[in-house]
């Protein structure tokens, strides 16, 4: 039986015009993923992984190619209609938790499904929180956490919306090897349990081998694309 | 399509609004002045509409007033004594009083009164019973300043003309007076009975003939007026009802209540400015948070939203506050106008003014911020992964260009609404356009050549000052804008106050007489002269003066003129009465723009050639060549208008519209002016008194007097500007304090990173210093080149003198904004300076 993709890149190119002359940061670049499929995206600073993230997640818009997600062509909806489907199918995770500083905790979790009209949302968010060890803090304002602690709203967050695919950029840059150690575990038993695909940018070998396939980009090519047998 | 989730956008306004409505208060805290400004100016408008409204009948003190400036025919008599149930009669004229106790000489207006007018509000005087009790004997009521200034007391005795009448009491208020006016020409009332014997009223006499009725049944007076017009037209009377007086005053105070509000609103508009660049920082800050929310599904509208709700939350409170400021300083008002008001003002809270005050107030913040907020749309969510340096610039967004064409019309529109006049609103828009233009260009030339021409080799502490102002993030052009705009609104207030007081003073200078007599009769000119040089006064200049109308215009009779609106004469050439003269040279004051100058006439069978000023010829529209009759107190002169003069009108002299070749008028009934220069005030008094004493008909215009008085009321008008103004200049204060307290936010992280680097209080302190110097002298600088020019133009185009602008006032206004720039810089840097780097970095966390 043949399995959709839930991503699905073919021929990406993203160029940018800087002082007269082009700027090629992807060239050509294809693969897809499958449902419930974790990989991880690495390579060197300036590499173009992030602007690769920023792409499948619909973030920006490609020079040229097609960028498939959940069967939805992004690369030819407006700005407004991709938030309607980040809100829909993507969660995201970013090197520097990025949330909202006049948001609690709890708040922070519940905008995604605010933004959907949804009802009676804050115990799915508690219970959010709760998942990630963060019940006594839910009424806290981010600039009152630690570091790993904004990382886990971060996470509570992401999932709140029930995604169908997590990007993940750079999640543990900004941590200690210890409770990057945590966070790690935590998004990956989230997953699991949540059934979501996971799409990882990182340049930790140790956290890249823990996802099923690994993508090696360099100066805006995909040089590899291996399976790491997990 | 998306859904907007109204109530989810408010609950997000307000959570994102959460940790910084302090900020977001400071932000709109600009134009609270500017709405209390408005808001006090709109409810004493509506106010004083409302008194005028109510206290009309008291204004004119009858139902209907007919008047003339020349003696009543008497085929009219009739017809005005068969009028209203009760009548009254006035005579009212200027003329010289003698206070017998003091030997003290003024001149007054004098009322001579019959019948019981007042008929509605009354005399005030003390005793109350005086204003009944004068008009039964030999008695005076005198104005209260008259009474002060010549220390006299009731029963005192005062000369008017040859008779002596005794003070019965003193006139507070009588319909119709304003403080101003008793200051000008205070007022004695008389009983008209005596006024033959006074011997005042002679021919040639500047008379004002009143009639006053009051109607005890309710009648159609507009009907009845407008029946009687065309009758009492003819005969040059003149009808003033409730309704009317209802409405001229309500106009002129329309007019002034007008003026008062755009400078109320030049305060806003200033404000205005400082709310746009706010809330510029703070969307600015808010780039990561809109990524963000776009990141999580925000669409562009909703993001724009949040930012809208925002605006108009806050705008909103600080609209209410300033309506409340407002509506407290409207208080205030009716103590510094009520000397130029002839009614009671009352102070009452206006609610139309309350509301017109927030809608102002909510349209104008949200205008302004839309400047900022529209580039909310643009905010890309790619700005989570990595800060975008691709922004949108002013030209490229043509949704920028649109608010831009809103504001302008915005401005338009409610100056159009105060002014009722298109021309004026577009110049008061072109000229806010035009100064906000020069100061822009002006901060952007400034940071090019700042750029361009940076001194590398000047120290460390210079530089960073200087690079301060074209930086990122950088206020210098905010800051330039505000307070130049600030500085050129206050120093073009000084100038032209100045100006108009350099205008009455400089006609007073040497040389110029200081001291007027008019209505010398015929008779008493030699005497009059000779009176003069014997008390060691020069006769500076002597004119004859003959009074005269317009017959016919080129065939043309008033009638005719009336019924043929096509026959290119106006009707007003023949309302008024002309004072002309006859002479044979042009005095200095006076050019031939337009014919020939006619001197004199050689035989009686000569064309008499007449010249005529030429903006009065404009007006009446007559031409060099036309025929004009005119009536010299019944006897009938053609003439030929030979030239046009251009006239100096600011020169203390006789000055006239008309002026006859010698050889014509010489033995037509006339009066005499003689001009004089008197050294002190003694010499003054002592040549008052001997004139009043011999020619009691004679009224002296003393110019050191006429001359207090215009300062005072330029005083009194100057200090209402300057309270308006005081608005402008506070809120300027305030745009600057937050400008720097936004920029302090900005700076915080740099100043650290600078301290931590090594960089000591004593340095820090000075980079900034030196940054604010630069902006505040500029900004200053400018706006008093705006305002020199601007005043320069005034001078010359509008009040027609030149100007010279003081030197020291400008460079002490120079100094004052651009220390008062570093200091509030200073000052509010300090939280910088003095905490700990440390402190600081963490409550960035």
């Amino acid at each position: 039986m043949l399995v959709t993709p839930i991503l699905h890149i073919q021929d990406l190119t993203k160029t940018y015009q800087s002082t007269g002359h082009t700027l090629t940061v992807l060239d050509n670049i294809n693969f897809s993923v499958e449902e419930k499929a974790t990989i991880s995206i690495v390579g060197p600073s300036g590499s173009g992984k992030t602007t690769l993230l920023g792409l499948c997640a619909g973030l920006d818009r490609s020079s040229s190619g097609l960028v498939e997600l959940n069967g939805i062509r992004l690369d030819t909806l407006s700005e407004d209609a991709r938030a309607q489907v980040r809100n829909q199918y993507v969660g995201f995770i970013f090197q520097n938790f990025q949330l909202l500083p006049t948001l609690t905790a709890l708040e922070n979790v519940m905008v995604p499904l605010e933004l959907r009209g949804e009802k009676n949302i804050k115990p799915q968010a508690l219970e959010l929180l709760d998942k990630v060890g963060l019940t006594d803090r839910a009424h806290h304002y981010p600039s009152q956490l630690s570091g790993g602690e904004q990382q886990r709203v971060s996470l509570a967050r992401a999932f709140s919306n029930k995604p169908k695919i997590l990007f993940a950029d750079e999640p543990t840059g900004n941590l200690d090897a210890e409770t990057s150690e945590k966070i790690v575990k935590l998004i990956f038993d989230l997953n699991r349990e949540a059934g979501t695909t996971l799409v990882l940018v990182t340049h930790d070998a140790e956290l890249a081998s823990k996802t099923q396939r690994i993508l090696r980009v360099k100066g805006g090519k995909l040089v590899s694309d291996e399976l790491t047998g997990v | 399509m998306y859904k907007l989730n109204f109530p989810w956008l408010v609950q997000m306004a307000w959570r994102d609004s959460r940790r910084n409505r302090s900020r977001l208060f400071l932000f709109i805290s600009s134009i609270i002045l500017g709405i209390a400004a408005l808001v006090a100016i709109f409810s004493f408008g509506y106010n004083l509409r409302a008194d005028i409204d109510n206290q009309a009948k008291e204004l004119i003190g009858a139902d209907l007033v007919i008047s003339s400036n020349r003696p009543v025919d008497p085929k009219m008599l009739p017809l005005l004594d068969s009028l209203g149930n009760r009548r009254s009669r006035e005579r009212s004229f200027a003329s010289m009083i003698l206070f017998p106790k003091s030997q003290g000489t003024r001149l007054v207006q004098i009322r001579a009164l019959e019948g019981q007018f007042p008929y509605y509000g009354a005399l005030e005087t003390v005793p109350a019973s005086a204003a009944q009790s004068f008009r039964n004997g030999q008695q005076a009521l005198v104005d209260k300043t008259l009474m002060l200034q010549f220390n006299a007391q009731i029963g005192d005795s005062i000369k008017v003309g040859e008779v002596t009448f005794q003070i019965a009491g003193i006139l507070n208020k009588a319909p119709g007076q304003t403080g101003i006016s008793a200051t000008v020409a205070p007022a004695v009332y008389i009983p008209l009975r005596f006024l033959p014997q006074t011997g005042l009223e002679q021919k040639g006499s500047r008379i004002n003939y009143l009639f006053y009725y009051k109607y005890d049944t309710p009648t159609n007076i507009k009907q009845l007026v407008d029946k009687l017009e065309p009758r009492l037209e003819k005969e040059a009377l003149n009808t003033e009802t409730i309704e009317t007086q209802r409405e001229d005053m309500g106009r002129s105070f329309k007019d002034l209540t007008s003026f008062l509000a755009l400078v109320g609103f030049i305060a806003l508009l200033l404000g205005s400015i400082g709310v746009a660049s706010a809330i510029h920082v703070y969307i600015r800050e808010k780039l990561r948070s809109i990524a963000i929310l776009r990141c999580l599904g925000v669409s562009a509208t909703q993001a724009f939203l949040i930012y809208v709700i925002q605006i108009l939350g806050i705008g909103l409170l600080g609209s209410i506050l300033g309506a409340a400021l407002g509506t407290l300083v409207q208080q205030l008002l009716p103590q510094v106008l009520q000397d130029m008001l002839p009614i009671k003002i009352t102070v009452a809270i206006s609610w139309l003014a309350i509301l017109q005050g927030i809608g102002l107030g909510l349209m104008i913040s949200l205008l302004f911020s839309l400047l900022p907020l529209v580039s909310i749309r643009n905010v890309s969510p790619l700005n989570t992964l990595r800060l975008s340096l691709e922004s949108t610039g002013m030209f490229r967004d043509p949704l920028k260009w649109l608010v831009y064409g809103l504001i302008l019309l915005f401005i338009f529109g409610f100056t159009y609404l105060q002014t009722e006049k298109l021309r004026e609103a577009a110049y008061f828009t072109l000229g806010v356009l035009a100064g906000f233009l020069v100061l822009t260009g002006m901060a952007w030339g400034l940071m090019w050549t700042v750029r361009r021409f940076f001194p590398e080799s000047w120290s460390y502490l210079w530089r960073q000052g200087l690079a301060n102002l074209f930086r990122p993030n950088n206020q210098t052009l905010i800051l330039i804008v505000s307070i130049g705009l600030g500085t050129a609104f206050i120093s073009t207030l000084y100038f032209v106050q100045t100006i108009l007081l350099n205008q009455v003073t400089l006609s007073a200078r040497e040389n110029q007489p200081n001291m007027v007599l008019f209505d010398i009769q015929q008779g008493q000119r030699e005497a009059v002269a000779a009176l003069t040089k014997q008390q060691g006064l020069p006769v500076l200049q002597e004119v004859p003066i003959v009074t005269m109308r317009m017959e016919e215009i080129n065939g043309l009779t008033a009638d005719q003129v009336e019924e043929d609106s096509t026959a290119g004469v106006s009707p007003r050439a023949f309302q008024r009465e002309i004072r002309s003269t006859f002479r044979s040279t042009l005095t200095n004051a006076e050019r031939v723009v337009e014919g020939t100058w006619h001197g004199k006439v050689l035989s009686p069978e000569d064309t008499v050639y007449v010249s005529l000023d030429q903006n009065y010829a404009e007006r009446i529209r007559v031409e060099v060549g036309d025929k004009i009759v005119f009536n010299v107190q019944g006897a009938l002169i053609p003439t030929v208008v030979g030239s046009l003069r251009e006239v100096d009108w600011n020169r203390i002299q006789t000055n006239f519209r008309v002026i006859f070749p010698i050889g014509v008028l010489e033995a037509a009934p006339q009066f005499h002016v003689l001009m004089t220069k008197v050294p002190t005030a003694e010499t003054s008094a002592r040549f008052q008194q001997a004139v009043v004493r011999q020619f009691p008909n004679i009224s002296i215009i003393d110019l050191e007097l006429i001359l207090s008085v215009m300062d005072e009321l330029l005083d009194k008008i100057g200090f209402v500007i300057r309270f308006m103004a005081g608005f402008s200049i506070i809120t300027g204060l305030v745009v600057l304090i937050s400008s720097v307290l936004i920029s302090k936010y900005q700076r915080r992280q740099e100043s650290v990173l600078l301290r931590t680097l090594g960089a000591n209080r004593k340095q820090i302190f000075l980079i900034t210093a030196l940054e604010y110097f630069f902006l505040g002298g500029l900004a200053a600088g400018t706006g008093i080149v705006l305002s020199l020019i601007g005043s320069w133009a005034l001078a010359k185009y509008s009040f027609e003198t030149t100007f010279t602008p003081e030197l020291w006032p400008v460079l002490l206004l120079f100094l004052l904004i651009s220390s008062l720039t570093v200091f509030i810089g200073l000052f509010n840097s300090r939280a910088v300076v003095n905490r700990s780097p440390l402190e600081v970095l963490r409550s960035e966390g």
